[in-house]
C-alpha cells in the first residue's frame, strides 16, 4: 500500500485526524459522567482501606504512610485506568464503527491516537481529582508545585504508553467485557506485587526483584521522589524511560494490529 | 451498460480454514444498484469489505470508481461511502456530532463538514432531533443517520450492507424510497441483503453468491425465468388421483407438486395451455378441486439456486 502519494495521509492530516477523533472520545465521556464517577469509586475505596485500615500495620521507612501510600494509589489508578482505552476500541469495533473509519480517507493511526489521547486527558482529570482526595485524608507533599506538576506528568506519560498496550488487547478481543476480562490478569501482578502499598523489602526474597523494578513500581518511585522529595533524576529517568519503551514497542504493534483488523 | 463503477475479477479470500470467497467475479454498471444476494455466510459482507477496503483479498483484483482497491485504496475510500447492518455511529454523540464528526475525517474541514449536516439532518428527517444523543434513536433513525453519514461527501459509489435487516416495515420502506432517489441521482448502488422483495424493489441486476461462489446473475426477471415461468396448480382430491393426472399431462411437463394432491402444469401458453389443461382433465372424468396459476417469486429462485448446492 503505497499512502506517501495519497493525499490524506500526510502529517498534518494525521494531526488534524487525531483531533477530531480525540474529541470525539472527550465529547463521549462528557456524555456519560457516571463513568468517571464509578473510575474514582474503586481508587477512593483503596485510599480509605489502605489509609483507615490497614495503614495503621504498614510500616514504611522514613516517612508518613499516607505520604507513601498516596503516590501509589494514584500511579494504581493510572494503570487500571488504561483498562478503558482497551473498553473503548473494543466497543468501537464490537459496534462496527471501526469498519466505518476504516472506509474512510483518514489517517489510520489517528483511530488509536485519539483514543489514547483522550485516555490521557481523562487520566489527568482523574489524578487531579486523586491528589485532591489525598489531601483531604491528610496527604501533603514536600516539594514545589511544579515538581508536583513534574510527578503528574510522569505518570501521564505511564498511563499513556500503559494505554497503548491496552488498544492491543482491545483490538484483539471481540467485545468490551472480553477486553475487561483480559485486562485483570495483566493488571494484578503489576499493581499488587509493586511497591505502590507496602515497601517491598517486607516481601519474600524471590518477589522482591519484581517488585521493586517493575514498570509500575519505578514509575510510583518516580512521582514520590517529585511529590516528597529525595533524588529525584535517578528515579524519574527510569520512569521515562520504561514509559518511552513501552509506547515504542507497543504503539506500532497496536498500529499493526489496527490495520490487520 | 455504461463503463462500470464497480468490478470484481476473481475475488478470494479465506479466514483460517473458512473460504469465505472462492472466486468471486461481477460488475456494477455506473448509475446502476446490484443486489448482493445470499444466505448467511454466503460472502456478502467479506466482498463489501474488500471493495471498501477494509481488507485486503487474498487473490483476484478489485476497482471502485476506477481505483484499484489494494493500490489506491485512499481514492477508493474518497469514492464511496458505506452504511452497514450496525448502523455504525457513536451512540453517546448526537446526531449532529456524528456527522460532523465524518465530515472531517473526510477532510472537509470543519465549516464545511457542519454545512453537510444540516442538510443531510434535514434531508432525513433527523432535524428535531440532531442535538440528542444517538442513544435516544429508534432504530430505524439509527439507520437513517448511518445512511446520512455514508453520504456526507455525495460519493459516487454506494454499499450498502443489509441496510434494512432488522427494521420495521415502515422504517424499510423509508429507506427504501432514500435509496430510490439517490439512485434516481445517478448514484451507483451495491447493495447487500437477504430479503429477495429488497432485491426485486432496488436492484436493477442481481447476483446470488453462495459458500463464496456466484450462483447466478441476471435481472429479477431473468433469475425468475429460469425456474421457469408461471405455471398452473391443480388441487386434486388425493394424491392416487393427482397421481393419475401427472401421467395423463405428462406430455405437458406435469409434475407432482410439493403437495402430494397437487400437479404443477407449466403454463407457456398461458390461457390457451390452462383451457387444454381443464378440457383433457374434464375428459377424463376428474374432478378438479381448486385451480390456482404460480408465479415464481424470487425467494423460490433463491432456494432453488442455493438450496441445491448446501
Amino acid at each position: 500500500m503505497n499512502t506517501s502519494t495519497d493525499h490524506g495521509a500526510g502529517f498534518g492530516w494525521a494531526v488534524r485526524d487525531t483531533l477530531a477523533m480525540t474529541g470525539r472520545n472527550i465529547t463521549a465521556m462528557r456524555r456519560v459522567p457516571q463513568v468517571l464517577v464509578f473510575s474514582l469509586v474503586q481508587p477512593v475505596i483503596f485510599v480509605l482501606m489502605f489509609r483507615f485500615v490497614f495503614g495503621g500495620a504498614i510500616k514504611v521507612p522514613g516517612r508518613d504512610y499516607v505520604d507513601y501510600l498516596m503516590p501509589g494509589i494514584f500511579v494504581q489508578t493510572m494503570t487500571f485506568g488504561a483498562i478503558n482505552t482497551a473498553i473503548g476500541l473494543a466497543d468501537d469495533k464490537g459496534k462496527g464503527l471501526l469498519e466505518r473509519l476504516q472506509s474512510l480517507p483518514m489517517t489510520r493511526s489517528a483511530v488509536l491516537g485519539g483514543r489514547v489521547l483522550a485516555d490521557s486527558i481523562r487520566n489527568l482529570v482523574i489524578v487531579t481529582l486523586m491528589i485532591l482526595i489525598g489531601f483531604a485524608v491528610g496527604f501533603d507533599t514536600h516539594t514545589n508545585a511544579i515538581m508536583v506538576v513534574s510527578g503528574v506528568l510522569v505518570m501521564v506519560a505511564f498511563g499513556f504508553a500503559l494505554s497503548w498496550l491496552f488498544a492491543l488487547i482491545g483490538l484483539s478481543v471481540t467485545n468490551s467485557e472480553a477486553a475487561q476480562a483480559a485486562a485483570f490478569p495483566i493488571l494484578a501482578p503489576l499493581t499488587f506485587a509493586s511497591n505502590l502499598f507496602v515497601d517491598p523489602s517486607t516481601m519474600p526474597g524471590w518477589l522482591q526483584p519484581w517488585a521493586r523494578n517493575q514498570p509500575v513500581s519505578v514509575t510510583a518511585d518516580a512521582v514520590r521522589a517529585c511529590m516528597l522529595g529525595g533524588p529525584t533524576a535517578s528515579k524519574v529517568v527510569p520512569a521515562l524511560l520504561w514509559s518511552l519503551a513501552f509506547g515504542l514497542v507497543l504503539g506500532p504493534l497496536a498500529v499493526r494490529r489496527y490495520r490487520r483488523s | 451498460m455504461t463503463s462500470p463503477a464497480i468490478v470484481a475479477e476473481g475475488l478470494v479470500k479465506h479466514f483460517g480454514d473458512v473460504h469465505a470467497l472462492r472466486g468471486v467475479s461481477f460488475e456494477v454498471g455506473s448509475g446502476t444498484v446490484l443486489g448482493l444476494l445470499g444466505p448467511n455466510g454466503a460472502g456478502k459482507t467479506t466482498a463489501v469489505r474488500i471493495l471498501t477496503t477494509i481488507i485486503v483479498p487474498d487473490s483476484g483484483r478489485a476497482v471502485v470508481a476506477g481505483h484499484d482497491v489494494v493500490a489506491s485504496p485512499q481514492s477508493v475510500r474518497r469514492s464511496i461511502g458505506l452504511a452497514g447492518q450496525y448502523a455504525a455511529v457513536d451512540e453517546n454523540l448526537t446526531g449532529r456530532e456524528n456527522l460532523v464528526l465524518i465530515g472531517r475525517l473526510n477532510h472537509m474541514g470543519t465549516a464545511a463538514s457542519r454545512q453537510r449536516a444540516v442538510e443531510l439532518l434535514d434531508q432525513f428527517h433527523l432535524t428535531d432531533a440532531a442535538g440528542r444523543p444517538v442513544r435516544t434513536y429508534s432504530g430505524g433513525m439509527r439507520r437513517r443517520l448511518d445512511l446520512a453519514a455514508a453520504l456526507v461527501t455525495h460519493p459516487p459509489v454506494l454499499l450498502l450492507d443489509e441496510p434494512t435487516t432488522g427494521l420495521d416495515p415502515a422504517s424499510r420502506q423509508d429507506l427504501w424510497d432514500v435509496i430510490g432517489s439517490l439512485v434516481a441521482d445517478g448514484t451507483t448502488v451495491l447493495l447487500t441483503t437477504q430479503y429477495l422483495e429488497e432485491a426485486d424493489r432496488l436492484a436493477d441486476r442481481i447476483v446470488v453468491i453462495d459458500h463464496g461462489t456466484v450462483a447466478a446473475e441476471g435481472t429479477s426477471t431473468e433469475l425468475k425465468a429460469r425456474i421457469g415461468g408461471i405455471s398452473a396448480v391443480l388441487s386434486l382430491t388425493d394424491a392416487s388421483v393427482a397421481s393419475r393426472v401427472a401421467d395423463l399431462l405428462v406430455d405437458s411437463h406435469a409434475v407432482i407438486g410439493a403437495d402430494d394432491s397437487t400437479v404443477v402444469v407449466p403454463a407457456r401458453n398461458g390461457a390457451a395451455t390452462v383451457r387444454d389443461v381443464l378440457n383433457r382433465v374434464d375428459a377424463a372424468g376428474i374432478e378438479i378441486v381448486r385451480l390456482d396459476m404460480h408465479e415464481p417469486t424470487l425467494d423460490e429462485v433463491f432456494l432453488t439456486l442455493t438450496g441445491s448446492r448446501s
